[in-house]
């Protein structure tokens, strides 16, 4: 024991610190404070990335239950589940509750857990914007979903075109909570994009250079900066069409000089880099799993992470290809053909990388694995409708048909859901502490595959004998009963095997296998600390000498010492090779981020109700926001 | 897992300025979300600019002395701002406690011809689709001088209390820079809300 730890010294360090004392005092400084009041108050960004993860699922849940009810009701002709009214909130919440509320939060939640392990830092850059981020978008969520309970859910298609979601159209409140739920998750998602670049420009390890960097950190930094340059647009969108609505305005009225194209480029502006918001992520994740479970590095890796950020340049040049029936100059509509086909190009070097590690290493087929073999095939798929539509003349024909409703789905849920199942598999263990069960992960898997292509492969077959989508039902003479109710089955089967991986969760949390510190015998940080990682993650910050650590340290984890024992602190470094240069204060927990949200919430809500919401809805957010910032004298705030 | 010390980092600062810290490159993040909804905003300006024949619809153009006189305000206030940051940088508090409530004052002078701005539209936003795209823009900007106003104001408080440590000044470093960025993304806006209806 040294002396310098029991005197009480302005600037204990971590020098001469045993393990054990040096994990006390740590534990002391960086755990969230105990009871529910003091877990309201939580920055640690592992608390936070969980409840974004499990609340992403919930959604994931409800979007799922509404699908249900869909084929329920399309199982055969002429059914009367749900009313036409109903029929076109239900598809509009599936569409905007998959799309806002799971697909794009649960990657980010996802970052938001792992992307401090696996660049070696203590926690997030701005943990309490990421707590706020998560209360706005809980609440967000919430708003839509209570919404819809009362009957006042969207109704407008989930990218709610005007002139159908205008004042004219749509009177009541409905496409009001669209656009509003929209400016939630996009604070919410935004927030967060902030956090991850910040994170990953200067909180990395000592010595992880950008040639080091793992492919999901990669993959999040690219998705990051496609959600700052996206997502101010659909804000605009969104506040100009509650604008029109509300207080008179005339964007998108024609009457007036408006214009309704303007929405759908505004829309989709924003609209198709998002596919990649979704997809990229799962690509990262693919090529994670892909590592460990070849048991060798990644083959390519300097063209994966260059194919990451071609992809994320290229998404902005495509979205117009969702116009091609609008009618455009013909050589604007040629040239986003060639774009949207290009976008195939760095895709397809991903995969022949990621075939080429699995060709060159020893697979170990264990759920993860299988999960990102499911997305291969299903992806690919996807990638030849994608090929297909992104033609002018076949989108011509097949556009708001089965057909289209078939290509996103495989690509989605093949491009996004499959690795995101295949990433629950893999970093479950590192989360919880215990592993999932194998044999009930292999049932998962073969259900999932097969029931999704049950689910979805007729689709393409309904679409092309024209059937449009977003109809509540259709007449028996059409034909097309069988193939719906194939579809209808193989989306039960695909929901149930969902519930499959949810009862796998629950059973292992109480009995399954104790994992270690690094069960699957990975290469990358997150998997150098114990699993549950403590609060302070690391109790020492490694120095990475090469791009998969725990390959190439031997059981050995260097590290450095001369942190602060009394203080969060984290370590800054420089962005190209990460030289640490500060010893930064990292923001204790506080109330204010969920006040702040709260305050928020009223101000979005009340907005769609009265302008006046600007008014009085303001300084309550001002004075949290104060809050949150004021000093409170902590050795935190006073260096 | 054993661990080797292999390092000391014991004598780092902790505190730094500019592209040394964190919040600076939070900075940076939100200049580069707030730059692209401008960007948006502009754009969606020019696209009714272009699908309609007439422009300004149904209204004469502004009127220029309000936004002009904001012009040349914002262009000046540059010069105290950067005396504020050369004190910040000397971790001179009298300095900086002068620069920011010069900063303050200017901010809020700023915020007041705003409202002389605003009035002088000769369009309200509910005429046509000029009047509110016009209006966007310009609440846009408001919101984003305000939060920044707003901001000034509350650090200009806090450098006259105990917690004006010198990590402080790196806050109003950063200040300083973001201000930069208000003044720089105000003239395009300028150029868009007073010249373009004149052409
Ligand atoms: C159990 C799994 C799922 C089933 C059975 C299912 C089924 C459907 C069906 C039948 C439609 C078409 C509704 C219509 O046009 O009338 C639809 C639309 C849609 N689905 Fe799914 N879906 C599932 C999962 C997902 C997932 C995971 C996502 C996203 C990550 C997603 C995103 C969408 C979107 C964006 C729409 C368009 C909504 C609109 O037209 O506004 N779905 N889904």
């Amino acid at each position: 024991m040294s002396d310098i730890a029991r005197e009480p010294a302005r600037d204990l360090r971590d020098n001469k610190l045993e393990q054990s004392e040096l994990a006390a005092l740590l534990l002391e400084i960086w755990r969230t404070p105990s009871g529910w009041l003091g877990s309201l108050t939580s920055v640690d960004h592992k608390v936070v990335g969980k409840r974004y993860i499990l609340t992403a699922f919930a959604f994931l849940v409800l979007g799922g239950l509404l699908a249900v009810l869909m084929r329920l009701q399309l199982a055969g002709a002429e059914r009367k589940l749900l009313s036409p009214d109903l029929y076109n909130q239900v598809f509009t919440m599936h569409g905007s509750t998959m799309m806002f509320l799971f697909a794009v939060p649960v990657m980010e939640a996802f970052a938001v857990y792992f992307v401090p392990l696996m660049v070696g830092t203590r926690n997030i850059a701005f943990p309490r914007l990421n707590a706020f981020s998560y209360w706005t978008f809980l609440f967000g969520g919430c708003f839509l979903w209570i919404a819809f309970l009362f009957n006042v859910g969207p109704d407008v298609g989930w990218f709610a075109y005007v002139p159908l979601s205008s004042l004219q159209y749509n009177p009541g409140k409905r496409a009001d909570v669209w656009a509003q739920m929209i400016t939630f998750t996009e604070v919410a998602a935004l927030a967060v994009a902030v956090e991850i670049v910040v994170t990953v420009f200067k909180q990395r390890a000592v010595g992880m250079t950008l040639d080091r960097i793992p492919v999901f950190v990669w993959a999040m930094l690219v998705t990051s900066f496609l959600v700052l340059f996206a997502m101010p647009s659909i804000v605009v969108a969104s506040t100009s069409l509650i604008l029109d609505r509300l207080v008179n305005t005339h964007f998108y009225d024609t009457a007036s000089g408006g214009n309704v194209l303007l929405w759908q480029h505004l829309f989709w502006f924003f609209g198709h880099p998002e596919v990649y918001i979704i997809f990229i992520p799962g690509t990262g994740m693919v090529s994670m799993i892909i590592a460990t479970f070849a048991g060798r590095p990644v083959v390519g890796y300097v063209i994966i992470v260059l194919s990451l950020i071609a992809t994320g340049f290229l998404s902005f040049g495509l979205w117009v290809h969702h116009m091609f029936t609008t009618g455009l100059p013909q050589l604007g509509a040629s040239m986003f053909t060639a774009s949207s086909m290009l976008i195939a190009v760095p895709s397809g070097l991903q995969i022949f990388c990621w075939l080429a590690t699995l060709w060159d290493g020893r697979p170990v087929y264990r759920t993860p694995l299988l999960f990102v073999l499911g997305f291969f095939a299903i992806f690919v798929l996807g990638g030849l409708s994608g090929v297909m539509v992104a033609s002018v003349p076949i989108d011509m024909q097949v556009h708001d048909t089965y057909f289209v409703v078939a290509h996103f789905h495989y690509v989605l849920i093949g491009g996004a859901v499959f690795p995101l199942v295949g990433a629950v598999y893999y970093w479950f263990p590192k989360i919880t502490g215990r592993m999932l069960s194998e044999r009930l992960g292999r049932w998962n898997f073969w259900l999932a595959f097969i029931s999704f292509n049950v689910a979805f492969f007729p689709m393409h077959i309904l679409g092309l004998m024209g059937m449009p989508r977003r109809v509540y039902t259709y007449t028996p003479e059409m034909g097309w009963d069988h193939l719906n109710l194939l579809s209808s089955a193989g989306g039960a089967a695909f929901a149930a095997s969902f519930a499959l991986l949810i009862a796998n969760v629950v059973l292992s949390l109480r009995s399954g296998a104790l994992a270690g510190d690094n069960p699957w015998g990975a290469s990358t940080l997150e998997w150098a600390t114990s699993s549950p990682p403590p609060p302070y993650n690391f109790s020492r910050i490694p120095v990475v000498t090469h791009r998969d650590p725990l390959w190439a340290g031997g059981g050995n984890l260097p590290v450095v010492a001369g942190l602060s024992v009394e203080r969060r602190e984290v370590l800054l470094s420089s962005i190209a090779d990460a030289e640490p240069h500060t010893r930064e204060a990292s923001p204790e927990p506080s109330i204010w981020p969920l006040l702040t949200a709260i305050a928020t919430t009223i101000f979005f809500v009340g907005s769609i109700f009265t302008p006046w919401s600007v008014v009085w809805g303001t300084p309550p957010i001002a004075i949290a926001l104060i809050g949150w910032f004021w000093p409170t004298g902590s050795k935190e705030d006073e260096e | 897992m054993k661990q080797t010390i292999v390092r000391s980092v014991n004598e780092l600062p902790t505190y730094g300025f500019g592209s040394r810290t964190g919040p600076w490159w939070g900075a940076m993040a939100f200049i580069a979300l707030e730059g692209m909804g401008f960007a948006v905003a502009i754009a969606a300006y020019l696209y009714l600019y272009a699908v309609n024949p007439k422009w300004p619809i149904n209204s004469p153009p502004p009127d220029l002395w309000p936004g002009t006189l904001a012009t040349a305000v914002y262009v000046l206030s540059v010069i105290p701002n950067e005396l504020t940051s050369r004190w910040a940088h000397k971790l001179d508090l009298r300095g900086v406690r002068i620069g920011l409530v010069i900063m303050s004052l200017i901010g809020l002078a700023l915020l007041v011809i705003r409202g002389f701005e605003f009035a002088h539209l000769n369009a309200r936003w509910d005429l046509d689709a000029y009047g509110s795209v016009v209006w966007f823009v310009l609440a846009l900007h408001t919101t984003h001088l305000a939060t920044d106003v707003g901001d000034t104001l509350v650090l200009t408080v806090l450098m006259f209390t105990r917690h004006a440590k010198p990590r402080r000044f790196s806050d109003v470093t950063d200040n300083v820079f973001y201000w930069n960025f208000v003044v720089i993304a105000w003239l395009p806006l300028y150029v868009l809300l007073d010249w373009t209806p004149r052409l």
